[in-house]
C-alpha cells in the first residue's frame, strides 16, 4: 500500500507560509479574499508567459509522476494475488487440475472457498511463484522509483520557476518604486505601500512555489485515483465516493460554525493587541498615575475572554480533522467487509481488495489538500490583485525626449506666473513670480503646517507646476531631464533621511564615485569629521536604524556634509532642528551658514538672523503664499509678517503675549 | 529557551496533556487495531469462506471506528483547552513583567518590541502547543505502537523496520540540517529586502534628489538576487523531500511483499498478516512524515520562545524597598544632591554632581539640549531610573527608600511624548484622579487652555479619543496630558518638555494659568525653548549633565554664558 503523493505542504520561501488556511489556520489571520478571482489568476499566469515551455515541462512530469504513482498500488495488488495463489494452490493436494479442485470444494460443501479458487490462478500443489512475484515486484519498484524521481524533477523545475518568477516582480515592483511621482508617495500610507511591496510579494512567492503545482498534482491525483478504483470494482467506488460529499458537508458545517468562532476570536485579540499597546506605549503614565494595578485587571480580563474565544474556535475547527479521520475509518470499514464478500464469493480478487484500500485511504487526502492549497491560492491572489494594483498606479510623465541636461549651472531660478494645486478643487499657488538671482538667499516663513515644503517640491520637480514655468539659467524645468533639475539643487531637510550602512556610505551618497578624500573634506566642512574620528569604527561605522550611536543632530550633520559633496549651485534647507543639543545646535547653523556661501539658497527659515538677512521672503500660511518681499518692506506692510515677527520679538523681551501673538514664528524646538 | 519555557507554563495543564496523551495512545493502538480485524476477515473470512465471520468482524470495525471518532473529539478538547491557557498563562505573565519594568528595561527593549513579544510571540507559541499535542506527540506514540502491533503481528518480518525507520530518520535529518540553516537565512534576507524597499520608501525625496535611483536600483539588486538565490536552494532542497520519503515507503511495500512471501509460502506467517503488516508500516511511516514536516515549526516558535524568556527573565531594575519609609511632611520638596547618572552602558555619566532643589510654591525650570540630560532629571524623581551616585530626595527621604506606590501617588507626570490612551475625555482626565468631579475637569482643562476645544468636541468631556491621541492635534495632545496632570492635583508636577507643540500665546497663557493653580505645589519643567521658562522662579543651566548656571532669567543672562548662548541661538543675537 502506498501513500499519497507529494502534496504535503513542502515550505515555501517562508516557513510559516505553509500555515495559512491549514487546520490551523484560527490562529493566522482569517483568509483575505480577492474582488477578482478570475481576473487576477489570469494576470499572476499571464506572468509566467515566458515560462511556458517549462511549466508544460513541469506539467507533463507531474502527470507522468502521477500515474506511475497511481499505478503503483495496483501493481503491488497483483504481487498480493501471486502470494494468495500460492497460498490457495499449497492447501491443494498436487497433480489435481484447479477445475477438479474447485468442484472437490463444491462436493465437500465449502462453495466459498470454491468460487474463491475458481476466481484465482491457482495451481494446486504449488506454492508460490517466486518468478512471477519476482517480476510483477520489479515492476512495482520501477513504478515507485520513476514516480518519485519525476515528482522530484518536476518539484526541482518548479521552485526554479517560481523564484525566477517572484524575483522579476520584485524587480518590477522596485523599478515602478523610481517611476511613481512623489504625489503617490504623499497620498498613501507608507505602512500599506511597504507592505504592499514585501509581505505581498512574498506571499505571491508561495503561492507559486506550493499552490499552482500541488494543485495539479493534487486533483490528477484524484481522478488517477477515482478512475483505478472504478476499473477495479465500480461497487466498492461506489462506497468511496458516497463519503466525499458527506466529508464536504461535514467540512461545510463544522467550518461555518467554526468561523463565527474565529471572527469573534480575532476581535477579541484585536482588544487586547489594543490595550496591550497603549499600556506598553503609556507604561510611565501607567506606573505613575497608579494605574498599574487597573492595567493587569483589565489586561486579565481581557485574557480570559480571548482565551475564551479562541478556546471554542480551536476546539470547533479542530474537530475537522477527526471527523474526516472517522469517515475515512468509516470507508475502510466498508471497504474491508464488502470487499471481503466480494473474495469470498470469488467476484474479486484478495489484491484488488489490498488495492482498493490503499486507493481509498490515498483519496482523502489529495481532497483535503485541494481544499487548504484553493484556501493559499485565495490569499495569495488576493495579494497579487495588491501588487498588481501598486504596478498599474500612474507613472510620473517621461521626461521630454531630446531633452538635455546643462554641464553647470549659475543659479538663476525664475517663478515666473507659476500656478499649482495638489488637488484639482483647491487652489494654492496661483500667479506666484520671484526672481532669484544667482547666489540670493530666499527665506521661506510660515507656521507648521504653511505648506513649506511645497515651494522645495516644485523646485526639485517632486510635482509639476499647473501653469506658468519654474526656469534655471532661463530654462524651463519641465523641459529639463529631471535628473538634470535635481542635479543642481542640494537639499538638507529636517528628516534627516540616512540609509543602514556606513557614514562613510552615506555621506558619498552625495556624489556618485566620491574619493575618500572628498568624503573628509565635505565631512570636515560640516563638522563631521571631528565626531566620526571618535567613533569606534570611524568613517566605517554602521548607522542603523534604531542605532545610538549617532545623535539626532550628528545624523543632520551627516546630510550636510552630504549636500557639501554634492556640491550643488542651488541648495535648499530646512532650518530646524529637532532633539539637538545647543551646542551641535551652533556647529549645524555654522555648517548650513558655509554650506550657503556662494550658492543660491532656498531656506525654510526659523532663525531671525537667517530671515533679517534674506534677499527675499516668502511668507506662507495655509498652504498659500501670503506675502512675498525682504524684511524691511515686509514690516512695513503691517500684514501677516508683521503679526508673525511681531509675536516672536515681544516674547524675546519678555512682554506679556497673551492675548495678542498666537502665532509662532519659531518652530518648536523639540 | 522554548522547552524552558513550557516546562514551566504546562504544568499547570499535565492533567489535560495525561488525557491527551492517553486518548492518543488508545487511539493509534485503535487505528492500527483496524488492519488486524482486516487480518482476520481475509485469514479466517475470506480464506476459509465464512461470511457470518466477516459481518461480525466488520461491526467490530464499525465500533472501534465510532469509539475512535469520539475519542479524537475529546483529545482536541482537551489539546485546544491546555494549549489556549499555556497561551494566556504566558501573555498574562510578560504584561505582568513589563508592567514592572523601569525606563531601563523599557529602552532596552523598545516598546514596539515588547508588544511584539508580549501578542504574536506569544500566539507563535500557543500555536506550537496546539500542534505538538495533537501530531508532534501522536507520532512517536504511533510509531510505537505500529512497532509493538508489528512484532506481535511477526516477529520475523519487523527485523525490516529497523532498517526503514532508521533510514528514513537519516534522510529526514540530512535534509534538516541543510534546509533550517538555509531558512534563517532566507528570513534575514528578507528583512534586508524590506529594509531597503522602506528606505526607498520613506527616503524617496533624498534618492531623487541626489539622482540616487540607479544606485539604489544595484542595492537592491543585489539584495534580491541573494534572496532569490537561497530560496531556490531551500526550496530545491526540500523538492527532494517528499519524493525520497515517498520512495522509502513504497519501496518499504515492495521489500515487505517480497520477504513476506517466503514467510506465507513457508507457512510461517498466514497471508492476513502481510496485509495487516502493510498498513502498519504505513502508519507509522506517515505519522514520522508528518510529524516531521512539523519540526519546520520549531525553529520559529524557538525564536519566540526565547524572545518571551527574555522578557520574563529580566527583573526590574527598580525595585521597591524592603522596608519603604514613608516621609514626614508631604510638602513635595524635591532635592537633588551631588546626583550622577550613566546609562548601563554609556560611556560618559548624563548627569555629573548635579545639585539643586526644586521648592513648594516654586517653578524650577531646566534648561539645556538633548545631550543635556534634562530629561534625565524627570526619571530620576520618579524613579524610571535610579541614580548611579549620590541621592534624589523627595521630602527629604531619598526616592530608593520610598514606596513606590506612594511616591508616584504624590508626582504629576506631563511627559514629553504626550500620550493618551483610547476612550473618552473624560476617561483620560481621571486617569490620575478617578474621583475627580466634571467640574474639576472642566476646571484642569481650563487651566491647560484646552477648555475651549474640548467644548467644540461632540460630545465634550465625552468625546472619543483614539489610541494614542492621534485624532486631536499635537498642541491639543499636550494640553490635555497638562490637563491629566492638573486633574491628579499632586503635589509635585514634572513638565517635561511638554509645551513644544503649543504655540508662543498658549504657552504663555498656559503657564500663567497654571501658576495660579499650582499653588504650594513643586513645579519642575523641563524645557528646550527660551521662552518657556523665561518667568521660573529659578532656573538651572545644564550642559552636557553639569550645572553651568542657575538663578533668574536676568540673573543668568549677566552670569552665564552657557544659558546666553542657548538664548542667542534661539531668539537670535538681537534678543541678547
Amino acid at each position: 500500500m502506498m501513500m499519497g503523493r507529494p502534496q504535503g505542504r513542502g515550505p515555501g520561501g517562508r516557513p510559516q507560509a505553509g500555515q495559512r488556511g491549514g487546520p490551523f489556520m484560527g490562529l493566522s489571520a482569517p483568509v483575505e479574499r480577492s474582488k477578482d478571482f478570475r481576473g487576477t489568476l489570469k494576470k499572476l499566469l499571464a506572468r509566467l508567459r515566458s515560462e511556458r515551455l517549462v511549466l508544460a515541462v513541469v506539467v507533463v512530469l507531474g502527470s507522468v509522476s502521477v500515474v506511475f504513482s497511481v499505478i503503483g498500488p495496483k501493481i503491488t495488488g497483483n504481487a498480493m494475488n501471486v502470494i494468495f495463489d500460492g497460498v490457495l494452490g499449497k492447501a491443494l493436494p498436487a497433480g489435481l487440475q484447479k477445475e477438479q479442485a474447485v468442484e472437490l470444494l463444491r462436493a465437500r460443501g465449502q462453495g466459498q472457498l470454491a468460487d474463491v479458487l475458481a476466481a484465482s490462478n491457482a495451481v494446486p500443489g504449488a506454492g508460490i511463484d517466486f518468478k512471477a512475484l519476482a517480476q510483477v515486484l520489479a515492476l512495482a519498484v520501477l513504478a515507485y522509483v520513476l514516480a518519485s524521481l519525476l515528482a522530484w524533477a518536476q518539484a526541482y523545475i518548479m521552485a526554479g520557476v517560481a523564484q525566477r518568477t517572484v524575483y522579476g516582480l520584485r524587480r518590477e515592483v522596485e523599478e515602478k518604486l523610481a517611476r511613481l511621482p512623489l504625489r503617490y508617495f504623499d497620498s498613501h500610507a507608507h505602512g500599506d505601500l511597504l507592505s504592499r511591496v514585501t509581505n505581498d510579494v512574498d506571499n505571491i512567492a508561495t503561492t507559486l512555489q506550493q499552490g499552482l503545482s500541488q494543485l495539479l498534482t493534487a486533483a490528477l491525483t484524484v481522478i488517477g485515483v477515482l478512475a483505478m478504483m472504478l476499473w477495479i470494482s465500480p461497487l466498492l467506488a461506489l462506497i468511496s465516493v458516497i463519503t466525499i460529499p458527506l466529508s464536504f458537508a461535514v467540512t461545510i458545517v463544522i467550518a461555518g460554525r467554526s468561523q463565527k468562532e474565529f471572527i469573534a476570536q480575532w476581535a477579541e485579540t484585536g482588544a487586547l493587541n489594543g490595550h496591550v499597546e497603549q499600556m506598553h506605549s503609556g507604561h510611565a503614565l501607567v506606573q505613575v498615575f497608579g494605574r498599574r494595578v487597573s492595567a493587569i485587571q483589565q489586561f486579565n480580563d481581557q485574557n480570559e475572554r480571548l482565551y475564551r474565544a479562541s478556546f471554542r474556535a480551536q476546539f470547533l475547527s479542530g474537530i475537522i480533522q477527526p471527523a474526516m479521520q472517522f469517515l475515512s475509518n468509516l470507508n475502510y470499514v466498508g471497504v474491508a467487509v464488502i470487499g471481503g464478500f466480494r473474495v469470498a464469493s470469488g467476484a474479486m480478487s484478495l489484491g484488488d481488495v489490498t488495492a482498493f484500500i490503499a486507493y481509498s485511504r490515498q483519496f482523502t487526502m489529495p481532497l483535503l489538500q485541494i481544499a487548504s492549497q484553493l484556501n493559499l491560492l485565495q490569499s495569495g491572489l488576493a495579494s497579487a490583485e495588491r501588487v498588481f494594483e501598486f504596478l498599474g498606479a500612474p507613472e510620473e510623465t517621461p521626461d521630454r525626449v531630446g531633452a538635455t541636461a546643462p554641464r553647470t549651472t549659475s543659479g538663476h531660478v525664475e517663478f515666473d506666473r507659476v500656478s499649482f494645486r495638489y488637488l484639482p478643487d483647491k487652489p494654492l499657488i496661483e500667479d506666484f513670480s520671484l526672481d532669484v538671482r544667482p547666489g540670493e538667499t530666499v527665506a521661506i516663513v510660515g507656521p507648521t503646517g504653511a505648506g513649506k515644503t511645497t515651494i522645495v517640491n516644485l523646485l526639485m520637480r517632486f510635482y509639476d507646476i499647473d501653469g506658468g514655468a519654474i526656469r534655471l539659467d532661463g530654462t524651463d524645468i519641465r523641459e529639463l531631464p529631471r535628473d538634470a533639475v535635481r542635479r543642481a539643487f542640494g537639499m538638507v531637510l529636517q528628516d534627516s533621511w540616512l540609509f543602514a550602512g556606513s557614514v562613510r556610505d552615506n555621506i558619498a551618497y552625495g556624489k556618485e564615485g566620491a574619493s575618500l578624500d572628498e568624503i573628509v573634506s565635505a565631512a570636515t566642512a560640516a563638522h563631521v569629521d571631528s565626531f566620526v574620528r571618535t567613533l569606534p569604527d570611524g568613517y566605517d561605522t554602521l548607522l542603523e536604524e534604531e542605532a545610538s550611536n549617532i545623535s539626532a543632530g550628528q545624523r543632520q550633520l551627516i546630510t550636510i556634509a552630504r549636500a557639501f559633496l554634492a556640491d550643488p549651485s542651488i541648495l535648499i534647507l530646512d532650518e530646524a532642528t529637532s532633539n539637538v543639543d545647543t551646542r551641535t545646535e551652533v556647529l549645524i547653523q555654522q555648517a548650513m551658514a558655509r554650506l550657503r556661501q556662494g550658492r543660491t539658497s532656498f531656506v525654510i527659515a526659523h532663525r531671525l538672523s537667517t530671515i533679517r538677512n534674506a534677499d527675499e521672503i516668502v511668507v506662507m500660511d495655509g498652504g498659500r503664499i501670503v506675502e512675498l518681499g525682504d524684511h524691511a518692506e515686509l514690516l512695513r506692510k503691517q500684514g501677516f509678517y508683521y503679526d508673525l515677527y511681531q509675536s516672536q520679538f515681544a516674547e524675546t523681551v519678555g512682554v506679556d503675549a497673551a492675548g495678542r501673538a498666537n502665532i509662532p514664528l519659531l518652530q518648536p524646538a523639540g | 529557551m522554548l522547552i524552558r519555557l513550557l516546562r514551566r507554563y504546562i504544568a499547570p495543564y499535565r492533567r489535560q496533556i495525561a488525557i491527551v496523551t492517553a486518548i492518543l495512545l488508545l487511539q493509534s493502538v485503535g487505528n492500527l487495531y483496524l488492519p488486524n480485524l482486516n487480518a482476520d476477515i481475509i485469514n479466517n473470512g475470506v480464506a476459509k469462506g465464512d461470511t457470518d465471520y466477516i459481518w461480525r468482524t466488520g461491526a467490530v470495525m464499525l465500533g472501534i471506528t465510532l469509539v475512535l471518532g469520539l475519542f479524537a473529539i475529546v483529545a482536541v478538547y482537551f489539546a485546544s483547552q491546555a494549549s489556549m491557557s499555556v497561551g494566556r498563562d504566558v501573555r498574562g505573565a510578560v504584561f505582568d513583567r513589563v508592567q514592572s519594568f523601569s525606563a531601563r528595561e523599557m529602552n532596552r527593549f523598545g516598546t514596539a518590541s515588547l508588544i511584539t513579544r508580549n501578542t504574536n510571540d506569544v500566539q507563535q507559541v500557543q500555536l506550537f502547543v496546539l500542534i505538538a499535542l495533537t501530531i508532534l506527540v501522536s507520532a512517536p506514540i504511533i510509531a510505537i505502537g505500529g512497532i509493538v502491533m508489528a512484532i506481535r503481528e511477526d516477529a520475523t518480518l519487523s527485523w525490516l523496520l529497523v532498517v526503514i525507520v532508521p533510514l528514513m530518520a537519516a534522510v529526514i535529518g540530512v535534509l534538516l540540517m541543510r534546509a533550517v540553516p538555509l531558512f534563517r537565512q532566507v528570513q534575514v534576507k528578507i528583512d534586508r529586502i524590506t529594509e531597503v524597499l522602506r528606505e526607498q520608501i520613506t527616503g524617496v525625496r533624498v534618492v531623487r534628489a541626489f539622482i540616487r535611483v540607479r544606485s539604489e536600483r544595484e542595492r537592491f539588486e543585489t539584495a534580491n538576487a541573494d534572496l532569490t538565490d537561497t530560496s531556490l536552494r531551500v526550496n530545491r532542497i526540500f523538492a527532494l523531500a517528499f519524493p525520497s520519503l515517498l520512495a522509502i515507503m513504497n519501496l518499504s511495500t515492495v521489500a515487505i511483499l517480497w520477504f513476506g512471501a517466503g514467510l506465507v509460502d513457508r507457512g510461517d506467517m498466514p497471508i492476513g498478516n502481510l496485509t495487516a503488516f502493510l498498513q502498519y508500516i504505513m502508519q507509522i511511516l506517515f505519522a514520522v512524515m508528518t510529524a516531521v514536516f512539523m519540526v519546520i515549526l520549531i525553529p520559529r516558535a524557538e525564536a519566540s520562545a526565547q524572545r518571551i524568556v527574555e522578557v520574563l527573565e529580566t527583573t526590574s531594575s527598580i525595585t521597591e524597598p524592603l522596608r519603604p519609609i514613608a516621609p514626614q511632611r508631604l510638602s513635595g520638596l524635591v532635592a537633588f544632591a551631588d546626583v550622577t547618572f550613566a546609562y548601563p552602558h554609556g560611556e560618559r555619566p548624563v548627569l555629573r554632581g548635579l545639585t539643586f532643589e526644586a521648592r513648594p510654591g516654586r517653578t524650577t525650570a531646566i534648561i539645556g539640549g538633548t545631550g543635556s540630560g534634562k530629561t534625565t532629571v524627570v526619571s530620576l524623581v520618579t524613579r524610571s531610573f535610579d541614580v548611579t551616585s549620590g541621592a534624589v530626595l523627595v521630602d527629604g527621604v531619598d526616592v530608593r527608600e520610598q514606596a513606590l506606590e506612594g511616591l508616584w501617588a504624590r508626582i504629576g507626570l506631563v511627559p514629553q511624548a504626550a500620550y493618551l490612551f483610547k476612550g473618552t475625555v473624560a476617561q483620560n482626565l481621571r486617569f490620575g484622579n478617578e474621583n475627580a468631579t466634571d467640574a474639576e475637569l472642566w476646571r484642569a482643562l481650563e487651566v491647560a487652555q484646552a477648555r475651549d476645544f474640548v467644548a467644540a468636541m461632540p460630545g465634550q468631556l465625552e468625546a472619543s479619543i483614539d489610541q494614542g491621541g492621534t485624532n486631536v492635534s499635537g498642541g491639543q495632545r499636550q494640553r490635555l496630558a497638562i490637563a491629566r496632570a492638573i486633574a491628579k492635583r499632586p503635589a509635585i508636577y514634572l513638565f517635561d518638555d511638554c509645551f513644544s507643540a503649543l504655540d508662543a500665546g498658549t504657552d504663555a497663557r498656559l503657564r500663567m494659568a497654571l501658576k495660579a493653580e499650582t499653588g504650594d505645589a513643586t513645579v519642575i519643567i523641563v524645557a528646550q525653548r527660551v521662552s518657556t521658562i523665561l518667568h521660573a522662579d529659578h532656573i538651572v543651566v545644564l550642559d552636557e549633565g553639569r550645572v553651568v548656571g542657575s538663578g533668574t532669567h536676568d540673573e543668568l543672562m549677566r552670569t552665564s554664558a552657557g544659558y546666553r548662548e542657548i538664548v542667542e541661538s534661539q531668539l537670535g543675537a538681537a534678543a541678547a
